[in-house]
């Protein structure tokens, strides 16, 4: 039961950040290794503002916007100097790791005692049976609320031209916008959602480390491949509730070869073969592309 | 009226692939008109829309638009005015998105792209009313995924995309030409509908020697970065077929082609 509720706690959390990998990888198309700094970074100004007493919540929201920020910066990079997509990422991911480390202070920053969304004076009055589940409690409504948040803005007239600009970019030329902005905007979202994803994690978890962000990319665009080819099948179902899912899937799956007695230091070398596999059964390596949306 | 004056431009200048395509070239297009374009490959005809649409920008020059000087215009700007058809039918559509929402994201130009819901249901009929005309059947598609439509339904799709809101010039770069020949017989004539009703000036590049001269009321055949022939009104409803082919097979002789 432990091992299941702790596998939802952790899909969960990073299925705030596989939400946003869908929108760069899925949606526009744009390989992004921001992320792996981009999360930590959440990390760090989540744990730092906690240690200055600011309310938990805030700091989760202030953590998105910190998020924002990097995206727009490698969205610079890549449209504006006209560095490629790659490289963009990796130089502001890099950058990253130093300002991570300037905001926390160090390298290792618990906040063990700190008041977080999951450890307050409301969730304590919670009955003793209740009090396993807690964190899934608050877990949930944030997810949701990603979510529907997501869904709504991708239906909005901005969040059609988001969609467009991955599915074919010189129409949003003749349609009199620049696709260079919307890619920074989408870049801007996704990275806000990552950070926000290392925020809660840190709040999860209650501490901040500097290399709480390799790997994150695999990590997500498995999670995000999986959900999209696992669920393909059900057309009811939104895309990024299918990214939700895949998360909690892949969760799973780590869990599951822990469990076989891979030992928890080969994590990242799991992670690695584990979207190879995924890659080669879903055939996603040949570039083909997939639907988008529904 | 669209003008380009003493325009210069060459490819890869001092490599040994060097390629000047226009100099001093010059034409202007009134408004109104509808100008078809001629010509052998490499003549300009493609690289001359590009300029006007700004994918290139020219050495030297002026591109003018009803006065404006857009020579340096970014590429996006240009187009609040413009609607362009390209060759390929998938370049004027989003395949992975559905008819109605292609057709809500091409009614929304020039206006602001704000969180306010992507697809507006009193434009249901609207839509309908546009697609019953092109006579496919699309109409009763708007829910499906443009990605699965034909290359003809898409290319009326796209044609539909670039003039439903109002602009000025129509750029169409042989839009029949990946279309099957019912299928370009229809889009030909839905084009030249939505040219009469909106008055758009028109520039159509095509190979189909007999749409060059069905259509519009001017002429253009164009070789080595120059017009050969400029036909307008008059001139060009008496020109036939075979005048077009001699000249082609002049221009093959000239640069050592064998027929």
């Amino acid at each position: 039961m432990t091992i299941l509720i702790g596998i939802f706690e952790q899909g969960l959390i990073y299925a705030v950040m596989a939400l946003g990998l869908y929108i760069t990888y899925v949606i526009l198309d744009l390989p992004d290794l921001t992320v792996d700094g981009s999360f930590p970074l959440g990390s760090a100004v989540c744990v730092a503002l906690i240690i200055a007493g600011v309310n938990p919540v805030l700091s989760l929201i202030i953590s998105f916007f910190a998020g924002v920020v990097a995206g727009i910066i490698t969205g610079i990079i890549h449209v504006k100097l006209g560095i490629r997509d790659l490289i963009s990422g990796i130089i502001v991911m890099t950058g990253l790791y130093t300002i991570n480390l300037l905001i926390a202070g160090k390298s290792n920053v618990p906040i063990f005692e700190a008041t977080t969304i999951f450890n307050n004076d409301l969730l304590k009055q919670l009955p003793e049976s209740f009090k396993q589940y807690r964190v899934l409690l608050v877990l949930i409504p944030i997810v949701i609320l990603c979510k529907i948040a997501l869904n709504r803005y991708l239906h909005t007239k901005s969040g059609l031209l988001l969609r467009s600009v991955g599915d074919n970019q010189n129409l949003i030329t003749t349609m009199a916008k620049d696709p260079g902005n919307m890619k920074i905007l989408g870049l801007a979202l996704a990275n806000g959602l990552v950070a926000l994803s290392g925020a809660i994690l840190a709040q999860q978890q209650r501490f901040f480390e500097a290399s709480q962000g390799t790997g994150t990319m695999v990590m997500g665009l498995a999670s995000v491949i999986i959900g999209i080819r696992l669920f393909a099948k059900i057309k009811l179902m939104s895309f990024p509730m299918k990214v939700i899912l895949g998360s909690i899937v892949y969760k799973a799956i780590v869990a599951a070869a822990i469990a076989l007695g891979l030992s928890a230091n080969s994590l990242k070398l799991i992670t690695a073969i584990l979207l190879l596999i995924i890659l080669l059964i879903s055939e996603h390596g040949k570039k083909e592309k997939v639907q988008q949306y529904d | 009226m669209l003008k380009l004056e003493n325009i210069n431009k060459c490819y890869n200048p001092g490599t040994v692939n060097e390629n000047t395509i226009f100099q001093d070239f010059n034409l202007s297009i009134p408004s109104g008109q509808f100008m078809t374009i001629i010509g052998s490959n490499g003549s300009g005809k493609t690289s001359m829309l590009n300029l006007i649409c700004g994918n290139i920008k020219p050495d030297q020059g002026k591109i003018v638009m009803d006065e404006e000087n857009m020579t340096n215009m970014s590429e996006h700007a240009r187009y609040k005015r413009m609607g362009r058809v390209f060759q390929d039918p998938a370049a004027g559509t989003c395949p992975s998105m559905t008819l109605l929402e292609n057709l809500s994201l091409a009614d929304n130009k020039n206006k602001a792209w704000n969180l306010t819901k992507a697809v507006n249901n009193q434009r249901i009929e609207f839509y309908q009313e546009k697609l019953k005309r092109v006579g496919l059947g699309l109409e009763n598609k708007l829910d499906e995924i443009v990605g699965s439509f034909s290359g003809g339904e898409r290319q009326a799709v796209a044609l539909l995309m670039a003039t439903i809101t109002p602009i000025d010039y129509l750029i169409l770069d042989e839009h029949t030409a990946a279309l099957d020949p019912k299928a370009a017989e229809t889009i030909m004539q839905l084009t030249a509908e939505i040219i009469e009703e909106q008055n758009l000036t028109t520039l159509m590049v095509t190979h189909n020697l007999k749409y060059a001269l069905e259509y519009g009321d001017r002429l253009i055949m164009m070789h080595k970065g120059e017009i050969l022939l400029d036909a307008f009104d008059q001139e060009k409803s008496q020109l036939i077929l075979n005048d077009l082919l001699n000249k082609f097979f002049e221009i093959s002789i000239e640069v050592g082609n064998a027929i």
